[in-house]
């Protein structure tokens, strides 16, 4: 065995023993229905290729469900070599580098616009990255020095969002939906990113960076929600911060910045 | 109950006249306005309901019309009902209708035309109100039939978005436990300035609020009260623009409790802060005579605010709310006044601390049914120590007397609670109440010691706000940001443009039921008695 495969791990290396909870739409009253509760949860277990299986809990909830706690070991091997990540492609930078940053590569203030737009009204996760307050330890844009934030709250009409971010000359935008029922976070990002792809055309003006994020976006489909940067669950507001000055403001000393400077059409 | 925390009384009293010093402007404000939906509720309790072919309710065609050509500054009673009894429409159903083809002809009626149309007014509105009044004696017979829940009442949260969904799951979750069922209303609701109608079967993150809602889910309620011998309340939100209409139909659909607070439609909705209080004022004298129990809002303002620094915002808040709701005639026994649980963990003695804040407001709020809300903010997707974090909420509740648990999720964050996911929450609220259920009578914070200050600190930050509040005004400190964060100005937010200034003859049937010295209904209920009297409770 190479060191890139490995097991889930219970008490010894290798042994491959995990836990999952999970409920079935079966009686649990009679003995009899507990019995079959039990082994209907020891099949799908074992479906799961959890092989041996042991039922540990088992409890009904009303007339028709059961809860289980299952423990096993899994046969399944985790192949490292074969693991993808979407990297970071920016480095996480201090306040104060995102600052010096910004002031030296950009020459004035950054302007983010911030919305919740469509009908989410869950100002929460933009909020955590714009408030002063901020959230993990880790203050806000509106902290940043170099940074201009105009937080639209939530409910903000796409075509409202194209002319205030014209209006105030946003450098880039932040988007936060919260809501997911029938996907509505995919259709308002995709429908946010044509609005500004099609927003006057001709004014020779370059669109702003478009940012979108929530706690159930796949950050690795930027490109088919027309975004630049899709930021998922735990994303902090350094993090933020980081990729705008990275995206936005050349580093004066690196090379390599070069290349990132058109991120606005990278995607 | 006596005092744990040695507050200074004078303090308290301080407190409590700073309120009213920086509330009574508001009210002032309030009584010289109406606004769009104030009226829209003046036809709902008349009876006025149904919608035209696009779904667009007739009281919002009826008062449209109204305001594009007589102008609302006299009501919309006055016009109304002075063309229903000159038009020779025979509903007013059907006066809308007309109404919105522009086919009527309303005016201002004088001498006898007025007085008729304020007799005919009055009247109709009275069969609204002997509805409320009914459904009010009803709720106290379904409670004496079956049985008064006792405290902390524990709250669970239902949302499919199908009313026809919503009603099993709500039915299931009083089976297991719960004695308020709250139905959250679709993302978006509150900014609608129209109440939908209908069985609904679509909304986003939540079911609409709609009378026929209201009616079937309460419906389904009674059902089930019956069967476990436990009277289950129903809640909604009197939220929004909408906010006069919906505390109408809860008051007509006899709905228990609602949310209702007074600034959290300017702070979290950026809704328009002259907008919120006049239609607050209004939905609150319903509320308080159908005997519904408010639930206010504070919870938020730690959402997006620190738990330890922004701790006096919430008593402040809590004291405006308490000024306004009085004022508008709610009794202490209706003021579900809101707070949680939401201190960073990883803050040394955040338990402490959360003790001493749930017992200041007990202490301050002796005979109000709190309301007091699990961990959000730091439920992590660490699943196992969010439920070890929902417990000690549990256990803080318990032990300083809480009168309204919403019940945490330890997926809170993640998804839309499983059905496991409240199975054991209800687990978790039961072992604690069960176990600890009576440490409260037992908790007594050592004299000066760390909870005792902590309290101490956080009344005295309340009164030192309250007093720069009632200096410059409560409109500018919303403006400067002093709740939640955000800033929202007097003249900013959505809603702004349907408020009124009264004409000196301005007319509003419902005040003749609402205002002082008329409040009393005719079932020979004292409104001013708490609605949780029969067997309550703490």
């Amino acid at each position: 065995m190479t060191g890139n495969i490995v097991r889930p791990y219970g008490d010894t290396t290798g042994d491959g023993r995990i836990q999952v909870s999970f409920t079935l739409p079966v009686p649990f009253g009679t003995p009899a229905e507990k019995a079959r509760a039990e082994g209907a949860a020891m099949q799908l277990a074992g479906k799961m290729g959890l092989e041996p299986a042991m039922v540990v809990h088992g409890k009904g909830m009303g007339p028709d469900y059961t809860f289980f706690i299952v423990y096993g070991r899994v046969s399944h091997l985790v192949d490292l070599s074969q693991v993808t990540v979407t990297e970071r492609e920016f480095p996480l930078l201090s306040s104060a580098e995102v600052n010096l940053r910004i002031r030296t590569g950009l020459g004035r203030k950054l302007v983010v616009v911030g919305a919740c737009i469509g009908t989410d009204a869950h100002t929460v996760g933009i909020d955590a990255i714009l408030n002063v307050k901020g959230h993990s330890g880790e203050k806000g844009l509106e902290y940043y020095r170099e940074i201009r934030v105009v937080n639209l709250g939530s409910q903000v009409a796409v075509p409202d969002l194209v002319a205030r971010s014209a209006a105030e000359g946003a450098d880039a935008v932040l988007v936060s939906q919260v809501v997911t029922q029938r996907d509505a976070h995919i259709s308002n990002a995709k429908e946010m990113s044509a609005a500004f792809r099609e927003a006057d055309p001709d004014s020779g003006r370059q669109r702003p960076l478009l940012v979108v994020g929530g706690p159930r976006f796949d950050p690795s489909i930027a490109a088919e929600l027309g975004v630049d940067k899709i930021f998922g669950k735990g994303t902090t507001p350094g993090e933020v911060a980081s990729y705008l000055a990275y995206a936005l403001a050349p580093d004066p000393g690196g090379a390599a910045a070069e290349a990132d400077q058109k991120v606005g059409a990278s995607a | 109950m006596t005092t744990r925390l040695n507050l200074d009384p004078a303090l308290v009293r301080e407190a409590r006249a700073l309120a009213a010093k920086a509330g009574q402007p508001i009210v002032a404000m309030a009584k010289t306005h109406t606004t769009v939906s104030v009226e829209r509720a003046v036809l709902r309790l008349a009876g006025l309901q149904g919608a035209d072919a696009d779904g667009m309710p007739w009281v919002n065609r009826l008062v449209d019309a109204i305001r594009e050509t007589t102008g609302l500054e006299y009501g919309v009673a006055l016009p109304a009902w002075d063309a229903l009894l000159t038009g020779g429409y025979d509903s007013l159903a059907a006066l809308a209708a007309a109404a919105a083809h522009g086919k009527v002809a309303f005016r201002i009626p004088a001498g006898a035309d007025a007085a008729a149309a304020r007799a005919a007014a009055s009247a109709a509105l009275a069969t609204g109100f002997a509805r409320i009044d009914a459904n009010r004696v009803q709720r106290q017979r379904m409670i004496e039939e079956t049985s008064q829940p006792r405290m902390p009442w524990i709250y669970l949260i239902v949302a499919t978005g199908d009313i026809y969904e919503d009603i099993p799951q709500a039915q299931a979750a009083a089976r297991e436990g719960a004695d308020v069922i709250a139905v959250i209303r679709s993302t978006g609701q509150s900014l609608l300035d129209y109440v939908p109608e209908g069985a609904t079967r679509e909304g986003f993150a939540g079911t609409y609020a709609t009378q026929e809602n209201f009616r079937l889910m309460r419906a389904a309620l009674d059902e089930t009260s019956r069967e476990l011998g436990r009277y289950v309340r129903l809640t909604n939100y009197a939220s929004g623009l909408c906010m006069p209409e919906i505390a109408s139909l809860a008051g007509l659909e006899r709905l228990d409790m609602m949310l209702n607070d007074c600034m959290y439609g300017i702070i979290f909705r950026d809704i328009n802060p002259r907008r919120t209080f006049i239609d607050q004022r209004f939905s609150r004298q319903i509320h308080a005579r159908a005997g519904i129990i408010i639930n206010t809002g504070e919870d938020n303002y730690l959402t997006t605010a620190d738990a330890v620094d922004a701790a006096h915002t919430v008593v402040v808040s809590q004291l405006m709310n308490e000024f306004f709701g009085k004022e508008a005639g709610l009794a202490d026994g209706q003021l579900g006044l809101g707070h949680a649980f939401e201190i960073s963990p990883d803050v040394p003695d955040s338990f402490l601390l959360e003790l001493a804040h749930a017992q200041l407001v007990r202490e301050l709020f002796p005979d109000a049914p709190l309301k007091y809300m699990p961990p959000t903010k730091h439920m992590t997707g660490n699943v196992f120590a969010g439920y070890l974090l929902d417990a000690f909420f549990n256990l803080c509740g318990m032990m300083t007397d809480q009168s309204i648990l919403l019940i945490g999720m330890m997926t809170e964050g993640i998804h839309t609670p499983f059905l496991s996911d409240r199975d054991l929450a209800l687990e978790n609220v039961r072992y604690v109440r069960d176990a600890a259920g009576r440490l409260g009578e037992s908790f007594v914070p050592a004299p000066g010691g760390l909870i005792e200050q902590r309290a101490k600190l956080v009344l005295g930050e309340s009164v030192a706000l309250l007093r720069r509040i009632s200096d410059e005004g409560l409109l500018t400190a919303i403006a400067d940001g002093t709740f939640g964060i955000t800033k929202r100005p007097a003249d900013g937010g959505r809603g702004l443009e349907g408020v009124i200034s009264r004409a000196d003859g301005y007319f509003n049937p419902a005040s003749e039921f609402l205002e002082d010295g008329e409040r009393a209904p005719a079932g020979g209920l004292d409104p001013r008695t708490s609605p949780v009297e029969a067997g309550a409770a703490r």
